[in-house]
């Protein structure tokens, strides 16, 4: 759109924005808004952006596209009562002491409230308290502080392809909440926290675990080690009032220290490991043309993503852990000899830009014998909060240095951080070793768009790359693997647009303009270092010489590899079938989740009800639909009485009646009944 | 399309009904644009919408459970909570509160095994409701038994209104 | 029923259309039971069973349908649509003779028959009494009908829905055929934009220039929305149109569709009409089995398919893109405006969303060109519009005047002046958006610009009139707790707005309203006016603005005197015994819930107004109306 409108008696090119707003705040004026993301769907509620609009009365400004001409006013009196008498009408159903809020002084609310100055609230507050869903270990979900803006509803369906949660009920019985008003934890959340990036109020917000952490670090018998992701030094320079931002780190291991930190080591280094075994692993692969495309699997979220609904993609992934687990497991074993300490007085604290990092380090298969790798997650958020609990002028502070062996790393580990720099990673140090600075940079794969394509030759192999962030781009991607249009060697996938600079745990605002510094300022750091390719980290060499022996050995696989498992998507119960009145039945359950029901479950059940029918069986059995016995691999699945069974397409339905199900009512299999 | 006014089976009878779930999906296709005639259908088949069924309802038409729910919550047709076969209506208006019908409520509750804002019985016979006036205040505290007033209630003759109610069900059944 | 043969051309059409009416015009004796909802559940269906049952007995034979005139003797018996006139149902009508009976039982069927099948002579006891004694025997001799101009409704009640060959005979599809064989779409929108008919769903939106909108939108694929999911309370100005003459309503889609280049199209019906949709899937199946619908419609190029939506229960789902959501399988939410439906609109196609008036009032303005309609009614609201007249008048009913006519018009000569006696004293126009109008506009022509700078609305045609026992500040709660339990939630003004406006409504009628609640309630009122994202928002305070502008002293007996002056709310009523009348029997005593009443047997009672809670216990109680409740 081009051309020329005047807002409040000053013309002002159009210069192509999409909306009236855009023109507006480009022009100067910063019109408030609740419901208006640049990167999300117009929703046009929350009704702060109006304009008067001459010749077409009072408008929003977010949904009106700009023309030529346009006459425009932004703060006449009726505009202006209208936005306060909106603030004024939430506020009286805003549950919640700012004082104590998560939010307080960095909420859209009070913002707003303070700014437009409203002084009063005439009505008196109403509704129940609804009850805070904080049954998960990385979100916080109160709905009572939510002002119905739909931006976490449009973020989860429209950039992470998922969905969890939606607007329900009707009129001021609205609320936003997961399928039934269910927890986070029993639906499909990933825990990305990208619902928490885009929350005006206090709403949802991170769940802490800073008290955990004062806890280990008060704990005389406890020494208190944490790692520091790449992603986490990007973003807080400003938070600390900090000018140069390559001295931000420094600054911050000094800080770290002084909280009571023992040591202070850096996430980089066993991303660095991670792309080491990654990259062997890859090639391997390749070698074999087995299990292609690969996927990367140091994003949480986007393996729990994969559990949920492309299990079938499971064995695709990676088997490395991520660079937080690799790094718990190894330092854990390492400090433990080194310092002569049980592993259980070992506590590592890893300080991530992510929320899922939280929910990983509680993964059960990360422990070992009860005893986690990583037992604390902290965001970039609760960082800041724990050094400001202290009163510690982080900007003061004189510079200081990670610990040593892991706090080394070459600039491939420090660029996981941003989308593109894993691939980047593995890509380096496939291409091989070289230890001077005209190590191969593979620009193809940077940047922040949600899905690139890179075609990369490494030595004599020609590589097709996918570089995927956000997760309904991952969708899209692995709609295009299953359907065989698309045909990739390696694909990346992180959940958070732009990469973990972005992620769900990251200070505010963490839009694009945010990620977009952090990103550059991620690798600027890798350009300075002395090495670029993971393998050349002589410290990692040394970790292999003296403990792992070599990438990918069993030694390897043991302390840095994993395996997943298909998950169901919403807690929920059976459905019966048939007539429970007796006990003495057998029950036989069939799944009905999608997995199993798309390669015909629900035809099996029916079959196995009409065979039970016709041989008079009817009476001793209780069959039932399920859902999901997360075993979606060996779909479609039966259960009888304690034991699973697999692979029982509806035209085996007869043969595993006559030799599983039948023998369990003690009737000889083939015996035919009197009816 | 109103539910019809059948009778309420019991709850195993009422989910045996699911092979026509899938009937109706089949009838109605998958695009988002059926959700709301299958859901009507399902409504008028189960006289409520079960959680179980919005899920699978959700999976066979590839939208996340949280639209279903959020769709099903918004019509004012759909109910998520089955109705028993008796509607038993307390009146809340002024003259019936003042005459005490909490404990009449209460009573209620108690003998029907209805705890924590549970409005059905388990086996679908009765559901409790609390309204507002229904203009029968020289009977207070006065509830509606489908459609047929009780006046004078008290804890002791709530016992004797639902044994009634049970066995005029029970001649019906065994006839 | 004979079947219906595909018509293949224009000229098959004609054909039908000759042979219906002669076929009609054969048939000595039509009688036509009214089947609108309305008489329905008033004992219709026995009324037609006991006419039925006479005819059998009296061994008259009866059509099996208006076409098959084989047997000379056969008289047709059918349903009609609603004609209007619901105050006196059970309605049964007799042509050729026009004869007009009201409130039939079936107990009278026998003397239909033989008096007026047999004998041809009107039953007159039957027939409608005016005030003054004089009987009418025909339906324009009625004073209600006299004064009326049916363009819509002229079929209704007239012909049987459930035949498409009666619609023909009636110049049905003729207009289609026009359109399709003789016009090019661009004059098919010309024709409808000279007319001037604007949309009649509320807003008033001049319909030719939305089609051009439409058609001007280059996209293969577009829709027609009708929108059928007539919410108001106490309007059934659509249901009518639906179940009386729906073939008039497809033929309007489906000539949208031409001209703007749709060849789908939806109707989108609220649940809670089960007979319209009835009525409206046979007429649909019928204009399929006559190659008036689907493919290839009448043997030319154009192609027409229309579906069915049913409502769930959400009456915000009548603002348009909120229909659209549902239509979509989504929570009907309004979308914001632009895009306009006309550029993206049902899944991002270009969208011609139009009321059920507007569209059956399309063919005719086809058929007789934009001049003849322009006849009616004035320059810039041309047409008629149907209106729901209800409330305290003596004849309520549905009505249909040429736009412009004056609210003294339709009260007093239409509606007969108000049924109690008492004076006028204001209506409500257009439901829970509308306003009200006082006896100050009594002269004020009824047309969409004539209200609208009195800030009223035409609205969707429901018309209460009221006298002075009605409360105003009781109707405004009762609109604003409607349109309070329909918001659908979405923008924060609507949601809280009017909750918070239904408080202080609330508390002014129960007596608890403080003086600056008045503000408060206006401040809110204007607000929520100005600021919410759609119509049912933005309209929904109007009941409120306009009671405090003409009636503001009401609201202030409310609050300041404790006296609500129309005697109507409850909270504000006082009972006394009357001591002359009361016996002293002590039954009101027994009776009353909280013991405020005390006396002793034989001497007059008293009433403890401090306890009293206003329940009417007593009222109903006393045998000697020895209890005054004022």
């Amino acid at each position: 759109m081009e051309g020329y409108i005047t807002i409040d008696g000053v013309k002002t090119p159009i210069n192509g924005k999409k909306n009236l707003l855009e023109v507006i705040r480009a022009s100067g004026t910063e019109l408030p808004t609740f419901c208006y993301h640049s990167e999300l769907s117009v929703y046009g509620a929350c009704r702060m952006c109006i304009v008067e609009i001459e010749g077409r009365g009072i408008q929003p400004s977010c949904s009106t596209p700009p023309e030529d001409g346009m006459v425009v006013h932004t703060h006449t009196p009726e505009v202006m009562r209208v936005r306060k008498m909106a603030l004024e009408l939430l506020l009286a159903n805003h549950h919640g002491n700012c004082q104590t809020c998560e939010k307080n002084t960095k909420c859209r609310l009070q913002e707003l409230v303070q700014k437009l100055g409203v002084k009063n609230v005439r009505f008196d507050e109403s509704g129940e308290t609804l009850p805070i869903d904080d049954k998960n270990q990385s979100i916080v979900r109160d709905p009572n502080k939510c002002i119905l803006c739909g931006d976490c509803v449009r973020m989860c369906k429209e950039v992470q392809g998922i969905g969890v949660l939606d607007f329900a009920g009707r009129g001021s019985n609205v609320r936003v909440c997961p399928a039934f008003g269910k927890n986070l934890n029993q639906v499909e959340c990933v825990y990305c926290g990208q619902c928490v990036s885009v929350c005006p109020t206090g709403a949802l917000t991170i769940k802490s675990q800073v008290d955990e952490v004062w806890k280990a670090i008060n704990d005389p018998n406890k020494i208190v080690v944490t790692q520091i992701a790449p992603a986490v030094r990007a973003a807080i320079a400003s938070e600390f009032g900090i000018t140069d931002g390559e001295h931000a780190l420094g600054k911050v291991v000094t800080a770290l220290r002084r909280v009571g930190f023992d040591r202070v080591y850096d996430t980089s280094f066993a991303a660095d490991l991670t792309t080491v075994e990654e990259a062997t692993e890859f090639l391997n692969r390749v070698a074999e043309g087995k299990h292609l495309p690969q996927f990367t699997s140091c994003c949480p979220a986007w393996v729990k993503f994969v559990e949920q609904f492309y299990p079938e993609y499971i064995p695709n992934l990676s088997s490395c852990k991520s660079p937080q687990q690799m790094f718990g497991s190894l330092a854990k074993r390492y400090l433990s000899e080194e310092l002569g300490v049980p592993r259980e007085n070992i506590f590592v604290v890893s300080i991530m830009p992510c929320t899922a990092k939280k929910f990983e380090a509680r993964r059960p298969e990360f422990a070992v014998d009860g005893d986690p790798d990583v037992n604390a997650v902290l965001t970039t958020q609760e960082l800041i909060k724990m050094i400001s609990e202290v009163g510690i002028r982080v900007a003061d502070l004189p510079l200081g240095s990670m610990d040593m062996p892991f706090g080394f790393k070459t600039g491939a580990g420090i660029i996981f951080g941003a989308s593109g720099g894993v691939a980047e990673a593995v890509l380096r140090t496939a291409a091989g070793s070289e230890a001077n600075a005209n190590v191969t940079e593979f620009h193809e794969v940077r940047g922040l768009e949600g899905l690139k394509e890179a075609n990369v030759v490494v030595g004599d192999k020609k590589l097709s790359l996918a570089i995927v962030s956000g997760l309904s781009n991952a969708r899209k991607v692995l709609e295009k693997v299953k359907s065989g249009e698309a045909n990739y060697d390696l694909i990346e996938v992180m959940a958070c647009r732009g990469g973990c600079i972005g992620g769900g745990g990251q200070p505010l605002p963490n839009d694009m303009a945010a990620r977009e510094e952090r990103k550059n300022i991620l690798y600027n750091c890798d350009a300075v270092q002395p090495l670029h390719n993971a393998a050349d980290n002589p410290y990692i060499k040394e970790c292999y010489s003296k403990i792992l022996q070599r990438p990918n050995s069993e030694v390897a696989h043991k302390l840095l590899h994993t395996k997943y498992r298909s998950r169901r998507r919403i807690q929920g119960e059976d459905v019966d079938l048939t007539d429970t009145k007796s006990v003495e039945k057998i029950p036989v359950s069939v799944c009905i989740g999608t997995n199993c029901y798309l390669r015909g479950s629900y035809d099996t059940l029916r079959r196995l009800i009409n065979i039970a029918k016709d041989a008079g069986l009817a009476d001793r059995f209780d069959f039932k639909a399920t859902f999901c016995f997360e075993k979606c691999m060996s779909s479609p699945n039966v259960k009888v009485g304690d034991k699973i069974h697999g692979g029982i397409t509806p035209d085996k339905a007869e043969e595993f009646f006559e030799s599983v199900i039948k023998p369990t009512a003690d009737i000889k299999a083939n015996e035919k009944l009197e009816v | 399309m109103t539910p019809s006014a059948a009778k309420v089976d019991t709850e195993s009878e009422a989910k045996r009904r699911f092979e026509k779930v899938q009937k109706i999906i089949e009838e109605y296709g998958t695009d988002e644009s059926a959700l709301i005639p299958i859901l009507q259908k399902i409504q008028e088949e189960y006289r409520y919408l079960p959680e179980e069924i919005l899920t699978f309802v959700a999976t066979a038409l590839d939208l996340p459970p949280a639209t279903v729910y959020g769709v099903a919550t918004f019509y004012a047709q759909f109910s998520l909570e089955p109705k028993g076969k008796h509607l038993i209506k307390c009146c809340d208006g002024t003259a019936c509160h003042v005459r005490k019908n909490q404990p009449v409520i209460n009573a209620i509750r108690q003998e029907l095994g209805l705890k924590d804002g549970k409005k059905t019985t388990d086996d679908h016979r009765f559901t409790v409701e609390i309204v507002s006036c229904i203009g029968a205040c020289a009977l207070a505290p006065a509830i509606v038994i489908d459609d047929v007033v009780y006046g004078q209630m008290t804890p002791e003759k709530v016992r004797e209104v639902l044994s009634q109610i049970e066995s005029a069900d029970n001649a019906e059944a065994t006839k | 029923m004979t079947p219906i043969a595909p018509l293949k051309s224009p000229q098959d059409l004609e054909e039908l259309k000759q042979k219906a009416i002669s076929a009609i015009k054969a048939c000595s004796t039509r009688i036509l039971v009214c089947g609108g909802t309305g008489c329905m559940s008033n004992g219709a269906p026995a009324v037609f069973q006991a006419i039925k049952d006479e005819l059998a007995k009296a061994g008259v034979p009866v059509r099996a349908d208006i076409m098959s005139d084989e047997d000379e003797k056969a008289i047709s018996l059918g349903y009609s649509g609603c004609p209007g006139f619901c105050q006196v149902g059970p309605i049964v009508r007799i042509f050729p003779a026009d004869y007009f009976y009201v409130q039939v039982r079936p107990e009278d069927a026998k003397d239909i028959v033989e008096e007026t099948v047999l004998n041809g002579k009107p039953v007159e006891r039957l027939l409608f009494v005016k005030q003054d004694g004089q009987i009418c025997k025909t339906r324009n001799e009625i004073p209600f009908y006299k004064n009326q101009v049916n363009v819509v409704l002229a079929e209704c009640g007239v012909i049987e829905p459930g035949d498409i060959r009666d619609y023909i005979a009636h110049n049905g599809y003729r207009a289609l055929a026009e359109a399709l064989f003789g016009m090019t779409p661009e004059a098919v929108v010309d024709e409808v934009t000279k007319s001037g008919l604007r949309g009649r769903g509320g807003g008033g939106f001049p319909t030719g220039r939305k089609w051009a909108a439409t058609q001007a939108t280059q996209s293969p694929k577009k829709y027609i929305v009708c929108n059928a999911d007539e919410g108001d309370p106490g309007a059934f100005m659509d249901e009518s149109i639906m179940e009386g003459n729906p073939h008039a309503m497809l033929e309007g889609m489906i000539i949208a569709g031409y001209a703007v280049g749709a060849d789908e199209g939806y109707i989108y019906v609220r649940a809670e009409y089960p007979l319209a949709i009835q009525r409206l899937r046979r007429a649909i199946a019928q204009a399929e089995e006559a190659n008036l619908l689907g493919d290839n419609i009448l043997g030319s190029p154009f192609s027409f398919h229309i579906h069915i939506k049913e409502g769930a229960g959400a009456f915000v789902c009548g603002e348009e893109t909120a229909l659209i959501n549902s239509i979509e399988g989504r929570r009907g939410m309004p979308r914001p405006k632009p895009p306009f439906p006309a550029q993206a609109g049902l899944w991002g196609k270009p969208t011609v969303v139009n009321n059920v008036e507007t569209f059956a009032n399309v063919p005719k303005i086809i058929l007789n060109g934009a001049e003849w309609f322009r006849s009616f009614g004035n320059e810039k609201s041309p047409g008629t519009k149907v209106f729901a007249l209800t409330g305290a008048v003596v004849n309520t009913g549905l009505i249909e005047v040429p736009l412009g006519t004056t609210l003294g018009d339709v009260v007093f000569n239409i509606g007969g002046g108000i049924r109690t006696g008492k004076p006028f004293k204001a209506v409500q126009i257009g439901g829970p958006s509308g306003a009200c109008l006082t006896k100050d506009h009594l002269d004020l022509p009824l047309d969409y610009d004539s209200l609208k700078s009195v800030g009223a609305m035409v609205g969707s045609g429901g018309l209460v009139v009221m006298d002075e026992s009605t409360c105003m500040v009781e109707i405004a709660r009762f609109f604003m707790q409607f349109t309070q339990k329909e918001s659908c939630g979405k923008c924060v003004l609507c949601r809280e707005g009017t909750k918070r406006m239904l408080e202080i409504l609330e508390k002014i009628v129960s007596g608890r309203g403080r003086i600056e609640d008045l503000d408060l309630l206006e401040e809110l009122a204007i607000a929520v006016r100005d600021g919410s994202l759609c119509g049912l928002g933005k309209s929904a305070p109007n009941p409120v603005l306009s009671t405090l502008k003409h009636f503001r002293d009401e609201y202030i007996a409310h609050i300041v005197d404790g006296v609500c002056p129309a005697g109507e709310c409850e909270a504000f009523k006082s009972y006394t015994i009357i001591e002359e009348k009361c016996k002293g029997c002590g039954l009101c005593a027994k009776k009353c819930p909280v013991n405020a009443i005390s006396g002793e047997i034989r001497k007059p009672f008293k009433i403890d107004k401090e306890a009293c809670i206003k329940c009417g216990a007593c009222v109903d109680a006393c045998k000697f109306e020895a209890i005054m409740r004022a």
